[in-house]
């Protein structure tokens, strides 16, 4: 991984491929990458969909060695649907790959020529770029149509369906899958405009006679490999939880604790919440054929996902996950997981953020366009998106921009992102989360969840609102090194928990690196990847005025609890103050 | 006295039929029902009552629901 692959898509003839040595950002992977390389080579007050941005995809530190869990990819630009910086990442086959080939991260840049829409190849043998005007307004699932004989065996695809296309600021980049199908999405902040406005529209990656990556000192590695996979297996989160049912085995945790937002964010508890659960989507795939345990990457144990077959047993999409199911069953009042699951597949082949749209249609109904629980208005409404009709380029602009649209206060986003499936009244860790990190309402960037209700990593009473900033703080430090290093987030219920697995994946980076780094030193990593991104959404305009919840959630309380967001902003302050 | 009983997740089979109107005695605590539902050692690790995050000790009340739950994460 010592290249990155610069392709200028304004070049003389055409977009044109360029290795360029890693150089001073060698030792940065995955979002440490993006974020370095967005916050030091794009103009703060770029527009995100213009010739000054990029968008940098690359693999993890460890991602393309034989250590376990290692296939995350990370994606970063400045974002179109919160202007400030951004980085969303994935699973899915391509990081191994990119990395196996030793690039360390693609870079699109420059200022697209004509409206031509591109295919880049990327092999051992070299980079090929070519128009291609078969692909223009393809889904992801068309592409994988046209593609997958190019790719299936030792490849993949990342791709953008019709939402990046159309610049929408709900668009994803899509990862393809064991089974090289577009199910894996760089999801949050509008990713997939971006590429689409550099007139890319597929890359397809093929690692045909590409090695595992070799590290510095094998023995030391392969011991570290052995107690991470070790730990991994004996906590009983990622070693029998995750396995057994998947993400959204949480409906039920969230919706006992009240934290689970339905109808827009208006009550804490959903009614059809067991009909739409894990436990029931676990019983329903495996009765009709289809699987509850699936990786979506090689070399994952965890194995959280699984695939969803419908009554004829045919394939429908991947197990959604629990954010899906959230956003658009309890949020829309839907308890129909058929209807859940034609709507991941329809956001899945737009390429469209399943939690940004969930949220949008919620917002949507609450302004009257359709009503709460009407599943077949809502594969409508994404259709519309799809299609990109004036209604659907509304709702494809996000969540904020909907309800603007509409005239509806109740807008559940921080810098324009839609928040996710814990309200932050009831979960009120994640709440600061959401207010603080850099990328907007993302609860992966600080899952403050885990210690305030799954009681891993310690034990912070969720509806106080003492002891949250400091959670959130530590997390969000501790997050940004793991998204450097390509660990899927998951692995984090065994590091929180056992010292000796957080040691193990140390170890793995200074045996694959020849580094002498200490949790001091991880955390110190972390915080310089939050410092790059929040010095460029500093010379973007951002206050701590954005570092807010919007108004409403201080005021109006939230059932069963009756409690509202009380973290004073003196304290949300503190979280990088 | 009578409280709800939800087992959820891998402990589900432990759910009894009358758990919509499980019957406790006076003071009975957390644990006991769990003793009484046959819930192994440790195997419920997130324990609701009312919707909120309570320990073995606690003592139960006439018309509470109490929530079991296995170690489980996700997001």
């Amino acid at each position: 991984m010592d290249t990155i692959l610069r392709i200028d898509v304004g070049a003389a003839g055409g977009p044109k491929a360029t290795p360029t040595p890693v150089g001073d950002y060698a030792g940065l992977g995955g979002r440490g990458l993006t974020s370095a390389i967005v916050a030091t080579e794009v103009p703060a007050d770029a527009h995100p969909l213009g010739p000054e941005n990029k968008l940098v995809i690359a693999p993890g530190l460890l991602s393309g060695t034989a250590a376990s869990m290692s296939g995350r990819i990370s994606v970063g630009c400045k974002s179109p649907l919160t202007g400030g910086i951004k980085e969303a990442n994935a699973g899915g086959q391509a990081g191994q790959l990119l990395a196996r080939l030793g690039y360390a991260a693609i870079v699109l840049e420059g200022a697209r020529q004509g409206d031509d829409l591109y295919v880049v190849r990327i092999s051992k043998d070299g980079v090929t770029i070519t128009a291609d005007p078969s692909v223009r307004r393809a889904t992801n699932y068309q592409l994988m149509d046209k593609f997958l004989g190019e790719y299936d065996k030792t490849g993949a695809m990342i791709a953008i369906g019709t939402a990046g296309e159309m610049g929408y600021g709900n668009s994803t980049v899509s990862i393809t899958d064991m089974e090289g199908r577009p199910t894996r999405h760089a999801g949050r902040g509008g990713v997939g405009a971006v590429m689409g406005s550099k007139g890319i529209k597929a890359i397809l990656i093929d690692a045909k006679g590409a090695k595992s990556r070799k590290p510095a000192d094998p023995e030391a590695f392969k011991a570290a490999s052995k107690a991470w996979v070790e730990g991994l297996e004996k906590h009983p989160v990622t070693g029998e939880g995750l396995p057994a049912y998947g993400t959204n085995v949480l409906t039920n945790v969230i919706n006992e604790a009240g934290g689970l937002p339905t109808r827009n964010f208006a009550t804490g508890q959903f009614e059809g919440a067991s009909k739409i659960s894990g436990e029931t989507q676990a019983e329903l795939e495996v009765a009709r054929g289809g699987s509850a345990t699936h990786g979506c990457h090689r070399g994952c144990i965890i194995q959280c996902s699984g695939t969803f077959v419908n009554k004829d047993g045919r394939y429908v999409t991947k197990q959604p996950e629990y954010e899906t199911v959230w956003a658009h069953g309890a949020n829309c009042g839907i308890d129909d997981l058929d209807v859940i699951a034609e709507l991941d597949r329809l956001d899945d082949d737009y390429g469209l953020d399943t939690i940004e749209m969930g949220a949008t249609i919620a917002v949507a109904m609450e302004a009257g366009v359709a009503k709460f629980g009407d599943g077949q208005a809502a594969i409508e409404l994404v259709r519309e998106v799809g299609k990109g009709t004036p209604l659907g380029r509304i709702l494809g602009s996000g969540t904020a921009t909907t309800a603007r649209v509409y005239g509806i206060e109740h807008a559940p986003c921080v810098k324009g992102q839609a928040m996710p499936a814990y309200d932050p009244r009831a979960v009120k860790g994640i709440g600061v989360t959401y207010a603080t990190s850099p990328m907007g309402a993302d609860h992966t960037a600080g899952y403050a969840v885990a210690t305030n209700i799954l009681k891993v990593g310690g034990d912070v009473d969720p509806l106080k609102a003492e002891g949250q900033a400091e959670l959130s703080k530590n997390l969000q430090i501790a997050t940004a090194a793991v998204d450097a290093t390509g660990m899927c987030l998951f692995i984090a219920f065994a590091v929180l928990d056992q010292p000796d697995t957080f040691q193990a994946l140390v170890d793995l980076l200074n045996a694959y690196y020849g580094w002498n780094l200490d949790a001091a030193g991880v955390a110190a990593y972390g915080s310089k990847i939050l410092a790059f991104e929040r010095d460029f959404n500093q010379r973007a305009g951002f206050t701590s005025a954005d570092d807010r919840l919007p108004r409403y959630f201080k005021r109006e309380p939230l059932a069963p609890h009756n409690v509202t967001f009380d973290v004073s902003d003196a304290e949300l302050d503190s979280v990088f103050g | 006295m009578t409280i709800t009983v939800k087992c959820f997740a891998s402990l589900a089979p432990l759910q009894p039929k009358n758990a919509g109107a499980f019957p406790i005695a006076p003071g009975e605590t957390v644990a006991r029902v769990m003793e009484r539902l046959r819930v192994p050692e440790g195997g419920a690790s997130l324990i609701f009552v009312n919707n909120v995050h309570r320990q073995p000790d606690t003592v139960l009340r006439d018309g509470d629901t109490v929530g079991f739950f296995p170690p489980l994460g996700g997001g």
